[in-house]
């Protein structure tokens, strides 16, 4: 099952010409990173911190592919500048799939502490946000990633541990 | 040297490539010696020329030069090592390396000190790191083009900054014009 969303999440990326991604790996979404750097559709680019992630995908849009990012919530807090002032400022587009820590299910407390300002920052930021708290919600998907490359901005997906089935 | 004289020098090389220039003076100084709509002209984000032109490189084949400063490469120093570990052969970085924090009033960085950043990258993994003097800018920049290997380039000058006028292009017009130069 497990194995199955994983391989769903990643060929909803594939099926939308999404061939460069670039992870920060967080505990959630290990299945996922692994799914991605198996893909040889995919251009694979780990990164030592989350914006710098953000610049390798603008970088990668202005080359003519798509990019997506894959990171924890606690990475808002550092790319804020990031996100304002480059992935929106240039408007680009730039799906986010974001293990949100701290939610039901979280056995480590200092996560809960941005887990509560996750929402809030991305509201401020503007940044649409959905939050993939089912296992059906993933239905959705397809068109978060359509809609992301149809406007040219940062979308979040957020996916919590209800939606990983708990740690 | 100071850095707009060396971008002064380099402009006819720069003119034909796809380059990603540091935020602040130096994109200011690159605009007003020699504005292309291959000139990518970072307004903000200090850190992440070199991370935009590392993706830029690894997504379509032509070369691209990325326009780093020594405090911006401090800022992200993580870009080292994936610079290192996912090399692509049409990828530049020359990191202009004059040793201060240009655009905040010339306060000195730890690469004007005991920091080499030469030496960082090259411990980071990166196979092909040149440093040169300011005067030798041109010529080492047209030979790692030549070479089509990925190239470190760390050129040492002095510190100064020139008076530019500030870019008030609008951002999607700098990105727009600069995609159409990347699939020309």
């Amino acid at each position: 099952m497990q194995e199955d969303i994983n391989k769903r999440i990643v060929d909803d990326f594939v099926a939308n010409d999404v061939s460069f991604v670039t992870t920060v790996p967080c505990k959630q979404l290990a299945g996922v990173i692994d799914e991605i750097d198996a893909r040889e559709e995919i251009h694979h680019i780990p990164s030592n911190k989350e914006d710098e992630g953000m610049g390798l995908c603008a970088g990668a849009f202005m080359g003519g592919k798509r990019p997506a990012i894959i990171m924890q919530n606690t990475a808002i807090g550092v790319t804020i500048n990031t996100l304002a002032t480059l992935t929106q400022y240039y408007r680009m587009p730039l799906p986010m799939l974001i293990s949100y820590r701290g939610e039901l299910g979280e056995p480590v407390a200092c996560q809960v502490e941005m887990a509560v300002h996750t929402k809030a920052l991305l509201a401020q930021l503007h940044i649409p946000t959905y939050h993939f708290h089912h296992r059906d919600d993933v239905e959705e998907l397809d068109k978060i990633i359509k809609y992301t490359f149809m406007c040219n901005k940062p979308v979040a997906i957020l996916t919590d541990a209800s939606f990983w089935g708990g740690y | 040297m100071i850095r707009s004289e060396i971008l002064k020098e380099i402009a006819p090389i720069l003119r034909d490539q796809l380059v990603v220039c540091n935020i602040g003076i130096p994109s200011q100084e690159l605009h007003a010696i020699d504005d292309q709509p291959s000139n990518f002209y970072m307004l903000g984000t200090m850190g992440l020329a070199s991370s935009i032109g590392l993706g830029l490189a690894l997504s379509q084949p032509k070369p691209v030069i990325s326009i780093d400063g020594d405090g911006s490469v401090l800022t992200n120093l993580g870009t080292l090592p994936t610079i290192a570990n996912n090399p692509a052969g049409n990828f530049i970085l020359l990191i202009i390396d004059n040793g201060s924090y240009g655009s905040t009033g010339d306060q000195p960085t730890y690469a004007g000190r005991k920091t080499s950043l030469a030496k960082v990258a090259e411990a980071c993994g990166c196979e092909t790191v040149v440093e040169c003097a300011a005067e030798d800018t041109g010529r080492v920049l047209q030979e790692a083009l030549d070479s089509g290997e990925m190239t470190i380039i760390v050129c040492k000058c002095e510190s100064g900054n020139a008076k530019m006028p500030v870019i008030t292009m609008d951002p999607v017009v700098i990105r727009d014009r600069f995609m159409k130069a990347v699939s020309a």
